[in-house]
């Protein structure tokens, strides 16, 4: 370190903080087993504190210390106490601090609340785990539960801190006792790389120093096995790179930008753009200061290719001879993390790499206890709960297995109306080859069949409430319709559930699958150049957008049947209002099962200011202004 | 090829977030407030684009009692990297005259600041801005997310935040909605220095030691940078070598005496107060590091 600043004291100084390399890890285990002290040594130790950050633990520590005259070092992290008196969650803070040969970064995940999604995330980004064991207690569940999420994560290389070993006796057998049982657990998870250490966060045994207590441990102490680790490079493998930015200044220059996530890359390079194919060679690496002769994993760069091809944003850039996998169908993991549940074949968004993409879930083919590791049946997944499922997505994307890339490999789940991230997950493999499916091309299209019938085909989607008059005004407006001509058809909510929705019931996941199915029949309608009617409940907002996406824009012709539960429940055409009060009914909408009221639907039909047939009237003009149905004069 | 050190792996995160927020966005700007940060933040976003020009605008929410030194360094940033600049001063902070004598630092800040940066981003429409803050200065940045959504009235939730998982991001929100993004999360004080001096970055000369003339003040010295400063009773302004470790308003942005009149010295100074503070002599109180905080809540 320069103590004094003369030119040359401060460059060695400076090179020596230059070559510095940076290791990210985490932190397993409760408060009750030294965690916080732990973290707040190491930020000593290495010097880390800010000069206000000490004296405001010198303060804490007099007053709330339970330390005596020493210092509390876990006081340093429990602003968490302040937090929790301001309302704020405690999930993942990130800590900082550097010793002469690397700078670290520490994701800290307080707390027992929210654990599984706060580790996900803080070891989402980690290269190394520190496991707190309390030398006292063993390994427990909690710590099975810390190894699974940090193996699911795809970290190799855990330290076992076996803390409090000044609470028995620095006894040496105890120490190898637990180091031998988790040895055989972590072997059985994956994880490659454990050192233990034997430790006493609280008096600094074994954190910087070797400690004279454990004169029979001949490993290094905590700070200087981090400082030493070997990190498992990741330019080892294929070249990977996804473009986020296509760099386009002017009509001489065109560039592609993005972080290097697998490989190197030099000048001269044959690559393959997926999901193109097409291929090419790295004509420059360009650098603000010159250009670049190599560029390896990590790095975020902007390189030209030497022929001109179409490429753009979420592109990948793979080596030729060992391309990234493409395909639309995967097998993943997921981790679900927002209160309401996944729900198999709702329309969510998924984020991968640079792509974000609609996507679909299957129903979990098993949901993993992370306590015991077993295999359970479930038809969801709740916040928290780690399954694995199928993965649809709306097109195929270049992919890695997780395992073989975290960045190619992993991705996020987008809650299409909250814009919320609800869940993330890790690809295993693809189901099949995406290019094995193509769509059957036919000969008499849409177009000409419009041009048969004489009007264009459309969705009217009816959505209300049970007794709201969807039904009646819907057979009003088909009949109208043919009186005129068009060619129309009813699909009612009743009617279907007889045939092609019989085997599904009232559950959320079911009415999700019955929504989808109709809107694939009325999709195929409309292909056929149907004008056709749909009376469903239908009562939430993303599956009514699943069945509009599923048409072309200006198809779908939303309308709500708006009439207050107040009255539908005097109304009770089918006595169904009065099972559902009675619990005779579970799971009904208005009463026990929430509806979605429309946001902006194409039309709002308030049921109390016209009558059914003025309603249907209302509707054919709207098609008539749309030029669904040429007007009549 | 040697493997990247940790400078090298916090740029190339910076680079990779300020493409991943532009492609997301339709309207982004990035905030600039002329401090050592936003000069990285800015010198970061320049190679991110090279050879485009970053495609945002630069944001200086003005309160006009910034160092004039900052003004040239904001005009002289501006021509150099060909961005427009944006200087929003708030029309009714100016209208009733609000100057940090007369009405206290927080209804300054507040005024100036807090208000006027919600107006601009209005005004404009920006769905995206960046900002240079970092998770060492507090403890509750420690928890902000890279990419952090603010409602349509600016708030953030600081209880409902999206989980950020690897690196990818999720920028995603409706219309009147925003997200703030901060490239530099990650980084420490002493990274933003030595990235400054290793890539030679151009910062107001306020950060080095020279002769300026200042009073002592509540227990730290208060530059006097033009003559609307008003002096109190018994206050006499007298030339001594000072610097500034952060630097906003003058006369609210207190200096230290120190003869760290280059880069290198300035780091050395840093890294030698903090190991002596280990050794427990007396701290001597920051307002420094008060300033930042104001500036934490002010803008963010």
């Amino acid at each position: 370190m320069a103590t004094d600043d003369s030119t040359a004291a401060f460059d060695a100084w400076l090179a020596a903080q230059q070559r510095k390399d940076l290791l990210r890890f985490i932190t397993c285990g409760s408060v009750d087993d030294g965690k916080s002290t732990l973290i707040g040594r190491m930020l000593h130790e290495s010097k880390s504190l800010l000069d206000d950050q000490l004296a405001a633990l010198e303060g804490d520590s007099r007053r709330f210390g339970t330390q005596g005259e020493a210092l509390d070092f876990a006081l340093l992290l429990d602003g968490l106490a302040a937090e929790r008196e301001q309302g704020i969650t405690i999930d993942v803070a990130y800590r900082f601090f550097a010793t002469e040969r690397r700078t670290f970064i520490v994701a800290d995940t307080p707390g027992h609340e929210q654990y599984t999604r706060n580790m996900v995330t803080g070891a989402s980004t980690a290269d190394l785990a520190v496991i707190l064991v309390d030398a006292r207690k063993g390994l427990l569940t909690q710590t099975r539960r810390h190894s699974y999420l940090v193996s699911l994560l795809g970290i190799r290389d855990v330290v076992l801190a076996v803390n409090k070993l000044d609470l028995v006796d620095w006894s040496r057998e105890r120490f190898e006792a637990i180091e031998h049982d988790y040895q055989d657990f972590a072997a059985r998870l994956g994880i490659e790389r454990v050192v233990a250490i034997p430790l006493s966060a609280l008096h600094g045994d074994n954190l910087a120093e070797a400690s004279a207590h454990t004169p029979w441990y001949e490993g290094p102490p905590l700070l200087r096995h981090l400082e030493h680790v070997a990190i498992a490079p990741r330019s080892e493998g294929p070249l990977r790179m996804p473009v986020q930015w296509v760099n386009r200044p002017n009509h001489e220059f065109r560039g592609y930008s993005g972080r290097l996530l697998g490989g190197r890359v030099r000048p001269g390079d044959a690559v393959r753009v997926l999901p193109s194919g097409r291929q090419s060679t790295v004509a420059r690496i360009v650098g603000y200061d010159g250009d670049l002769a190599e560029a390896q994993a990590g790095q975020s760069i902007t390189l030209t290719l030497a022929d001109e091809i179409d490429i753009s944003r979420g592109d990948v850039l793979c080596a030729t001879d060992d391309p990234a996998g493409l395909a639309d169908q995967f097998e993943a993991t997921l981790v679900w993390m927002a209160d309401e549940p996944m729900l198999p074949g709702r329309p969510y968004l998924v984020k991968l790499g640079a792509t974000t993409i609609g996507a679909s879930i299957g129903q979990p083919k098993y949901v993993v206890d992370v306590n015991s590791l077993d295999h359970l049946a479930g038809k969801t997944l709740e916040l928290n709960e780690i399954g694995v499922c199928n993965l649809t997505l709306d097109r195929a994307v270049a992919f890695d297995a997780y395992t073989d890339n975290r960045d190619m490999g992993s991705f996020i789940v987008i809650d299409r109306y909250s814009n919320q991230t609800i869940g993330a997950g890790m690809l295993h493999f693809a189901l099949r080859r995406s290019q094995n499916i193509h769509w059957q091309a036919v000969e008499v299209d849409k177009q000409a069949r419009i041009r048969q019938n004489g009007h264009r085909p459309c969705v009217l989607w009816f959505t209300g409430l049970s007794g709201s008059g969807k039904s009646t005004i819907a057979n009003i407006v088909e009949r109208k319709l043919h009186a005129r001509g068009a060619r129309t058809y009813l699909l009612d909510g009743d009617n279907v559930r007889h045939g092609l929705s019989k085997d599904l019931g009232f559950t959320d996941a079911d009415r999700v699958e019955n929504i989808r199915r109709i809107g694939e029949v009325a999709r195929l309608m409309v292909d056929a150049g149907l004008i056709v009617l749909t009376a469903f409940i239908s009562p939430f907002r993303s599956e009514r957008r699943l069945a509009r996406s599923m048409v072309e824009a200006g198809e779908f012709i939303e309308i709500h049947v708006d009439t207050p539960l107040d009255i539908v429940e005097k109304r009770d055409p089918k006595g169904l209002y009065r099972k559902a009060r009675s619990g005779e009914l579970r799971n009904f909408t208005g009463i026990d099962s929430p509806y979605e009221v429309p946001e902006s639907p194409e039309l709002r039909i308030d049921t109390l200011e016209c009558d059914a047939d003025a309603a249907a009237d209302r509707i054919i003009a709207c098609l008539e202004q749309d030029r669904v149905l040429a007007r009549e004069d | 090829m040697p493997a990247l050190t940790h400078l090298q792996r916090l740029e190339a995160e910076s680079i990779d977030i300020l493409r991943e927020a532009v492609a997301e966005s339709e309207r982004p700007v990035m905030l600039y407030s002329i401090g050592k940060d936003s000069s990285v933040m800015l010198h970061l976003a320049r190679k991110a684009f090279f050879p485009a020009r970053p495609p945002f605008p630069l944001l200086h929410v003005d309160t006009t009692w910034k160092f004039r030194a900052m003004y040239d360094l904001r005009d002289r940033m501006a021509r150099e990297s060909g961005l427009e600049l944006l200087v929003h001063r708030n029309p009714e902070a100016e209208r009733l005259g609000i100057n940090p004598f007369d009405h206290g630092s927080a209804r300054h800040t507040d005024l100036w600041k807090t208000q006027g940066l919600k107006q601009a981003l209005d005004a404009h429409g920006f769905d995206l801005a960046f900002g240079g803050a970092r998770r060492d200065e507090e403890k509750s940045r420690a928890k902000e997310r890279v990419f952090s959504f603010r409602s349509a009235q600016h708030q953030w939730d600081p209880r409902n935040q999206r989980p950020e998982l690897w690196r990818l991001y999720n920028a995603r929100k409706h219309a009147g909605e925003s997200i703030r993004v901060f490239p530099l999360s990650n980084w420490t004080e002493l990274d933003v220095w030595q990235y400054i001096f290793s890539e030679k970055i151009p910062i107001v000369p306020l950060y080095l030691a020279a002769e300026r003339e200042v009073v002592r003040r509540d227990g730290t010295w208060i530059m006097v940078d033009d003559e609307r400063f008003r002096l109190r009773e018994g206050e006499h302004p007298e030339r001594r070598r000072v610097r500034f470790r952060t630097l906003g308003c003058y006369p609210l942005s207190g200096a230290i005496e120190s003869d760290a009149d280059t880069l290198p010295a300035i780091i050395g100074e840093m890294v030698r107060a903090r190991t002596s503070e280990r050794q427990g002599r007396l701290i001597d109180n920051d307002a420094g590091a008060s300033m930042e905080k104001k500036k934490a809540e002010g803008y963010f």
